[in-house]
């Protein structure tokens, strides 16, 4: 589905992406793990074309997208979330998801000013969806608070339903479970694979949480020092000892 | 009481077309951002368009092509918006600092461009005799159509930006303000978005110039000064209430009805103080900008009390709706 | 030749005043984070303070520079304190607003005080020393020698300062770093004021010398604002010696253009460079690193 091949990324004199070579089969809920700054989130802002790599290339289906915009790699059906949330802090909840949908007529000025009543039924049909997303996040109640407002996780899983408001084939998700709250958590491990099974839908999961990744996720990719270290399944990667190595002299937090 | 009356009708016209030009920038600041000091610009671009196209053939310049008024407005908001597009394409995506020199620089372009390119403006001696909007009308009811005209105008202006704002158009307009890359990674071109509300503020913006200049009935380079036609259109909106739609319209009338004000004031001025007045009405300007940021940052329509109501609205029509 | 050199002479005279502009809109740009409209203005503002020493107590103009200079920063601190510094925890844009209203009330105060007019320091026409050259010669008044030379002296002090002064060196930092130098224990609100007097005592000395080069007039400033602007951008923003290469790049290029185009269209060029330098090289062409 997609392959990331040789990525170098370098900022000034630091190589945060030093060569990654990886691949994230159709359909898997694939895990990227390794110590901070191991170069994780540079990966993903490079594959949804957030920054440019040095060198190397991503393709997905086979075709190039490197250097291609987000906006265009999300109509290709490519979904990133950020590891540290990015909401609209003095818009509401509602109108956080309401922004995502594509193709909504009423972003068109024409539209917006000559069909006015296309733009309501537009309207209250991706209001159902959004208030839908937040009853399944437990957000509803807080639908019209300022997202500015909203704790540490419940801005997360904001994060997290954005992806939800589209059609996505990939979705990219950095750390989406740090600092959910347990109840939420096992929620939020069973929606995945839910959206993974029912829908086809392929993860590709940056997380530090060694419990959810060993129940949700096939391949396990770990990442140091801007390189694939091991790949395979939790249970090869636990008794990898190059892992081990890297963990335990890394700053794991 | 016939004097205060045709006063007024000459304020109510002018605040009007101030009025379009604040809610020209409320658009392009205001909504999406977007630091545009040289407002001038567009309304010289506006005016001198909507001027050679309407002004009958003239032996000194080439412009001048004796058209009906509707043309030339339509001509103004055009060419506006074609310069506006030009610039917005390759300064956009700068910062907002970045923007706003641009922006001065295109002000100082144009003003050498209209200066200069004499067999087309007839350079720093202006035109005269531009077609008042009504002559017909004669002296006495001339006035208040022209009033009427502008307030029409002004509606409608109002009207198409409250309708885009409410709209998802608006919507992603403000979270491009909030957080650029959210709405990056929400798929939406943000360039393209961007350019639109600088485009369509900078069109409204040359429509307000040829109003202006159909209604004084002269153009030159020199009439287009920043600071009565941008830093007190800045003023305005930030007083009023920057994102706030009727604030932006509450502010040109308030601070209009100061500016002209203090020129009462000043004209009580001893005669050897008379050029300096100008001078002292530049300095109100800035003490009033200056008197805002540090008292009422929000302006007197905040956009949050706009938000407020428009989520009161929602509510209510959800209700109506469920 | 000699045409061409004599371009390039006026070039070096303005590329010094714009670098003298451009340094300290470089620094506060750097150390406080927002785009300072009103320098320009404080550049008249010096110039004028300039022209009352040496018209009315009658001293003479190089004794005149560093008084007026000084004279301005305490201008530059009282905007500071009575509205820049309530305004800093706002964004910065907040902040250049504010400075355009300074600009103008610095605008309106000159034009009141010194009367809208144009004035020059002193009344007659300089003789140029005349070096003749090949088939012409180079014309170059004692102005314009005091202007290149004291932009180098001023230049090389900064220099030093910046180099081997602790406070200079904790502003290169906080430049480079704000966060980090506020961990290491530098005094910000010290660095502020140093930012503020040196950035504006270049600035005013830069608008005398626009003065002495040319004529006074209250937009003085106001016309080198882009011109400057586009110099600290070319040195990349922030950085002060990339201003240095920014401002003379800027004051020949204009010079030189009236070689190419219509030298009424001379001012566009800084801003044809400016937009040039944004679209393809936005953090300056001149900005290594700092240190
Ligand atoms: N925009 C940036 N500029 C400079 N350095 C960066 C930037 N983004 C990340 N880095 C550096 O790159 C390295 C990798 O960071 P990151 O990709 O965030 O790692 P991870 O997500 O695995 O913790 C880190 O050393 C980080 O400091
Ligand atoms: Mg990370």
């Amino acid at each position: 589905m997609i392959k990331v091949e040789n990525i170098v990324k370098r900022f000034g004199g630091l190589t945060a992406v030093d060569g990654c070579t990886l691949e994230v089969p159709a359909g898997s809920i694939t895990a990227v793990i390794g110590p901070n700054g191991a170069g994780k989130t540079t990966l993903f802002s490079i594959i949804a074309g957030f920054l440019k790599p040095n060198e190397g290339r991503v393709l997905m289906d086979g075709e190039d997208i490197t250097g291609m915009s987000p906006p265009q790699l999300f109509r290709k059906g490519l979904v990133r979330t950020f590891q540290i949330p990015h909401e609209l802090p003095r818009m509401t909840v509602l109108e956080n998801l309401m922004l995502v949908p594509e193709a909504q007529s009423g972003e068109r000025l024409l539209s917006a000013w000559l069909s006015p009543g296309r733009v309501r039924r537009e309207e209250r049909e991706i209001r159902a969806r959004a208030e839908e997303v937040l009853a399944f996040l437990s957000l509803y109640e807080l639908r019209h608070e300022l997202a500015g407002r909203l704790s540490g996780g419940q801005k997360k899983l904001l994060e997290l339903g954005r992806t939800m408001m589209t059609e996505p084939r990939v979705v990219l998700l950095d750390e989406p479970a740090a600092g959910v709250n347990r109840t939420l958590l096992g929620k939020l491990t069973a929606a995945i694979r839910q959206l993974n099974e029912e829908r086809g839908y392929t993860f590709v999961v940056i997380e530090h949480d060694m419990d959810m990744i060993a129940e949700l996720c096939h391949p396990v990719i770990v990442m140091a020092q801007g390189k694939v270290l091991a790949e395979g399944s939790m249970d090869e990667i636990r008794r990898d000892p190059e892992v081990l190595e890297a963990y335990l002299g890394g700053a794991h937090a | 009481m016939d004097a205060l009356l045709s006063y007024a009708v000459f304020f109510v016209s002018i605040a009007g077309i101030y009025a379009i030009l604040s809610l020209a920038l409320n658009v392009q600041w205001g909504l999406t951002g977007l630091f545009n000091i040289g407002i001038v610009a567009f309304v010289a671009v506006g005016a001198y368009t909507s001027v050679l196209l309407t002004v009958e053939p003239s032996a000194t310049f080439d412009g001048g092509l004796g058209l009906p008024l509707p043309v030339g407005f339509v001509g103004a908001m055009v060419t506006s918006a074609v310069l506006a597009f030009f610039v917005g394409l390759i300064t956009l995506n700068l910062r907002a600092d970045y923007l706003a020199i641009a922006t001065i620089g295109i002000a100082e372009i144009v003003r050498l461009f209209l200066k200069n390119e004499e067999w087309l403006t007839n350079g720093v001696r202006g035109v005269g005799g531009v077609p008042r909007p009504f002559a017909e009308l004669g002296q006495v009811w001339m006035p208040v159509a022209q009033m009427l005209l502008v307030l029409v105008l002004l509606a409608v202006v109002f009207f198409l930006i409250e309708r885009a704002r409410r709209a998802p158009w608006g919507r992603v307009l403000r979270a491009i303000r909030e957080n650029e890359l959210t709405v990056l990674a929400s798929g939406k071109t943000v360039k393209a978005f961007r350019l639109q509300a600088f485009v369509l503020g900078s069109a409204i913006m040359g429509l307000a110039g040829a109003l202006w200049a159909h209604f004084v009935g002269f153009v030159s380079p020199e009439a287009f000064e920043p600071l009565q036609t941008t830093f007190l259109v800045w003023v305005m909106l930030i007083a009023g209430g920057s994102g706030n739609t009727k604030g932006a319209v509450l502010g040109a009338f308030i601070i209009w009805a100061i500016w002209s004000g203090s020129q009462f004031a000043t004209d009580l001025l001893p005669p050897e103080m008379v050029t300096q007045a100008g001078a002292l009405r530049m300095g109100l300007i800035g003490l009033l900008l200056v008197l805002v940021l540090l008292f009422r940052n929000e302006g007197l329509l905040s956009e949050s009390d706009q938000r407020r109501g428009d989520l009161a609205r929602e509510a209510r029509e959800e209700r109506r709706a469920g | 030749m000699a045409e061409l050199l004599q371009l390039v002479v006026f070039g070096l005279v303005l590329g010094s005043i714009l670098t003298l502009g451009a340094i300290g809109l470089s620094l506060t740009y750097g150390i406080l984070k927002f785009a300072h409209f009103a320098h320009g203005d404080f550049m008249t503002l010096g110039a004028y303070f300039a022209l009352s020493l040496v018209a009315m107590a009658h001293l003479p103009i190089l004794l005149s520079i560093p008084i007026a200079a000084l004279a301005t920063i305490l201008v530059a601190l009282v905007a500071d304190r009575l509205i820049y510094r309530r305004l800093r925890r706002t964004r910065p844009v907040i902040l250049l607003i504010a400075s355009v209203g300074v600009a103008l009330i610095l605008r309106s105060a000159v034009q009141i005080i010194w009367g809208p007019n144009v004035q020059v320091y002193s009344p007659g026409i300089q003789l140029p020393y005349v070096i003749p050259f090949g088939d012409g010669a180079i014309r170059i008044k004692p102005d314009h020698l005091i202007i290149m030379g004291g932009a180098l002296i001023l230049v090389s002090a900064l220099h030093v300062f910046l180099q081997y002064t602790r406070v200079g060196k904790a502003m290169r930092a906080m430049s480079d770093n704000p966060d980090l130098a506020r961990v290491t224990g530098i005094d910000t609100e010290k660095i502020v004021l140093w930012t503020w007097g040196i950035g504006i005592f270049l600035a005013a000395v830069g608008g005398i010398f626009a003065g002495m080069d040319a004529q006074l007039h209250p937009v003085v400033g106001w016309r080198l604002l882009l011109p400057v602007f586009a110099a600290a951008i070319l040195g990349g923003i922030g950085r002060p010696y990339g201003a240095i290469a920014g401002g003379m790049t800027i004051g020949l290029a204009q010079e030189l253009s009236t070689l190419v185009i219509d030298p009424s269209y001379k001012p566009a060029v800084s801003f044809a460079i400016m937009v040039l330098v944004l679209i393809f090289r936005p953090r300056g062409i001149f900005a290594g690193r700092s240190t």
